[in-house]
């Protein structure tokens, strides 16, 4: 086990990313995030591998896709306005089944918005920025040690998946320091046994095989519909497979908030507040987005007075807290937005007012 | 009995989807002939974007991938970073690379990235049915120009060729056209070049093929060489732009 280290998080995260088999790095200069090309740019060569400053995230996105495509453990990551400039990779991405780990380290929007810590690219992330029908697999840390503890898991389930996966982190996780332990390092035969088990990758032939093709054409729709069919197969199974939740005092919730990332630990300080007054609210914490933990709804007492949307965006996830609710709760929203953050006497307060509690 | 000619086993016996007097066909064989030539077709990686070369890959007998539209320059040198020993080629049609790719292929060359890239030049759009391109003649009657290209509206074409031949880690660019035997045998040697200076790693090679779109030019096959000849070749000069001591 290594050794607790005080880590910036965008740093703690390149870290994790090199010592989960990361071997390729393209990426774009964009703020909250720019200590992540930065540090790969130093260590990755120290492990054998290969950072690309590329001239635009567009450029980024497509050396990622030809990274995954010769067999290469690839990682980007990008802000905001650069994941909205990634979106034709990430439809190509999948549409081909290649895989790859994706950070954004999100901010205030749109258009160019601001720098500080946001949630609103949720939309973008788990309905699709790009075209088409498909699906990024999406989760979101709560703190640096759970960012860097999903690096390995991202890996592997890109890899078994065959699809991107994305850890979608506000920019807190990003710039805030906390102590963390690091993953163990994957060895070098660990790595070479992965990549030879991507008997699709483009080698060469060696004139040994048929010739591998990585295609996102169909042309007769007879045939692309049976293509999303087939791979609709896989996002059913990743909805039974991948969904992760954690749950706070639901039993006895009198109201239940539902926050993820850095929110949701402001929200269990809100908890604490609400509890002084008499008030007990219980807290779901999605992790996995994208399948979202609908399920974690079936939980909920039916005698809750209301549900709320605890997030840094103007009700993005509460489009999927509605739809966890089923109709069963009245759902409300507790915002800020634009790089501002909630603190926990601001989400009782909301609470109070969705539950009618004067004062 | 001797044989004294074969087809190159780059090219796979399917059906072109190319439309009659098409070079696409003549290129692809080119490429894949010096591939097969040099014993390398077993390790080499193509990238196709979209445009009629987006099927390239029906065709050519070795790894290729689907690139989005101007984005193969980016790609390839994603797989040159995990596949450095193979040889890797970016197969680019005019409104790819000219137009809605020049900051990948810019840049490409910008880095010496080493790999090559065949740069089809028709002067059109030919997939999406005959639109103008950078590439598109002064006069020339396109879908999207119906009375003739004009300066004033659209600029003068792009000569991608001499404003590779501007960055330092372009090490090799030539330009060659198909609409003659003499000219195809030409463009050959160019290729194999090309493909030599990747072989020995010295930057990025770029070779851009004059060919034909009779369909969307609106002329029948022959005619369509001859407007190569009349129309093109003034305008983009045939010859080498940058040739590298060590494969002269």
């Amino acid at each position: 086990m290594s050794e607790k280290v005080l880590m910036k998080g965008n740093e703690a995260i390149a870290e994790a990313a090199i010592r989960c088999g990361c071997r390729y790095y393209f990426g774009y200069p964009i703020t909250p995030q720019n200590e992540i090309p930065e540090y790969l740019s130093r260590e990755l060569q120290k492990v054998g591998g290969y950072f690309v400053q590329a001239e635009s995230e567009l450029a980024a996105i497509n050396m990622a896709y030809g990274g995954a495509a010769a067999g290469g453990r690839v990682f980007v990551s990008s802000s905001s306005p650069g994941i909205a400039l990634m979106q034709e990779g990430f439809s190509f991405l999948c549409s081909t089944e290649m895989p790859l780990v994706i950070l954004n380290v999100s901010r205030g929007g749109p258009g160019v918005g601001g720098i500080q810590p946001a949630q609103a690219d949720y939309y973008q992330a788990t309905r699709g920025g790009g075209n088409g029908d498909y699906h990024l697999i999406v989760y979101a840390p709560a703190s640096i040690q759970e960012a860097v503890d999903m690096m390995a898991n991202a890996f592997r389930i890109a890899e078994e998946y065959n699809n991107p996966v994305m850890l979608l982190a506000d920019g807190l996780i990003g710039q805030m320091m906390e102590p963390v332990i690091l993953p163990e390092s994957i060895t070098e035969e660990e790595l070479t046994e992965i990549q030879r088990k991507k008997t699709w990758a483009l080698t060469g032939t060696k004139e040994s095989r048929e010739h591998n093709v990585i295609k996102s054409l169909y042309l007769k729709p007879e045939e692309l519909e049976q293509r999303i069919l087939d791979m609709e197969c896989k996002y059913i199974r990743a909805k039974e497979e991948l969904v992760q939740y954690e749950t706070l005092g639901l039993e006895l919730a009198d109201v239940v908030m539902v926050a993820y990332g850095s929110t949701a630990r402001i929200a269990e300080e809100a908890i604490d507040l609400l509890a002084a007054e008499g008030i007990k609210a219980g807290l779901i914490r999605p992790i996995s987005l994208w399948p979202f933990p609908y399920e974690a709804f079936d939980q909920i007492p039916q005698n809750v007075n209301c549900v709320l949307s605890v997030e840094l965006s103007r009700g993005q996830m509460m489009d999927d807290v509605k739809i966890g609710c089923n109709g069963r709760f009245q759902v409300s929203l507790s915002s800020r937005t634009g790089g501002m953050l909630l603190t926990p006497h601001e989400i009782a307060a909301d609470v109070k007012r969705a539950m009618g509690v004067r004062k | 009995m001797k044989t004294i000619f074969e087809l190159t086993r780059g090219i796979l016996p399917e059906e072109t989807t190319y439309c009659p007097g098409c070079t696409h066909g003549i290129a692809h064989r080119l490429i894949m002939e010096v591939l097969d030539e040099k014993g390398l077709l077993g390790e080499t990686i193509g990238v196709a974007p979209i445009g009629c070369s987006i099927m390239a890959h029906h065709y050519m007998n070795v790894d290729m991938c689907e690139s989005a539209h101007g984005r193969a320059p980016a790609i390839a040198t994603g797989i040159r970073r995990v596949q450095p020993d193979k040889i890797i080629f970016t197969y680019q049609g005019d409104g790819d690379l000219a137009s809605i790719g020049t900051g990948e292929i810019i840049h490409v060359a910008h880095r010496g990235e080493k790999f090559t890239t065949f740069f089809l030049n028709n002067a059109v759009y030919g997939m999406t049915g005959g639109q103008m391109a950078p590439t598109s003649l002064i006069g020339q009657k396109t879908t999207t120009s119906i009375d003739g290209r004009t300066q004033e509206i659209s600029g003068r074409p792009i000569r991608m060729s001499e404003l590779i031949a501007t960055i330092d880690g372009a090490v090799f660019v030539e330009r060659v056209s198909l609409d003659s035997p003499s000219n195809v045998r030409k463009a050959k040697k160019a290729i194999q070049k090309a493909i030599e200076v990747q072989e020995q790693r010295l930057g990025f090679g770029f070779v851009e093929i004059l060919t034909t779109c009779p369909t969307n030019w609106g002329v029948t096959p022959v005619e369509a060489l001859e407007w190569i000849r009349e129309n093109m070749i003034p305008y983009y000069p045939l010859g080498n732009f940058k040739n590298p001591e060590e494969v002269r």
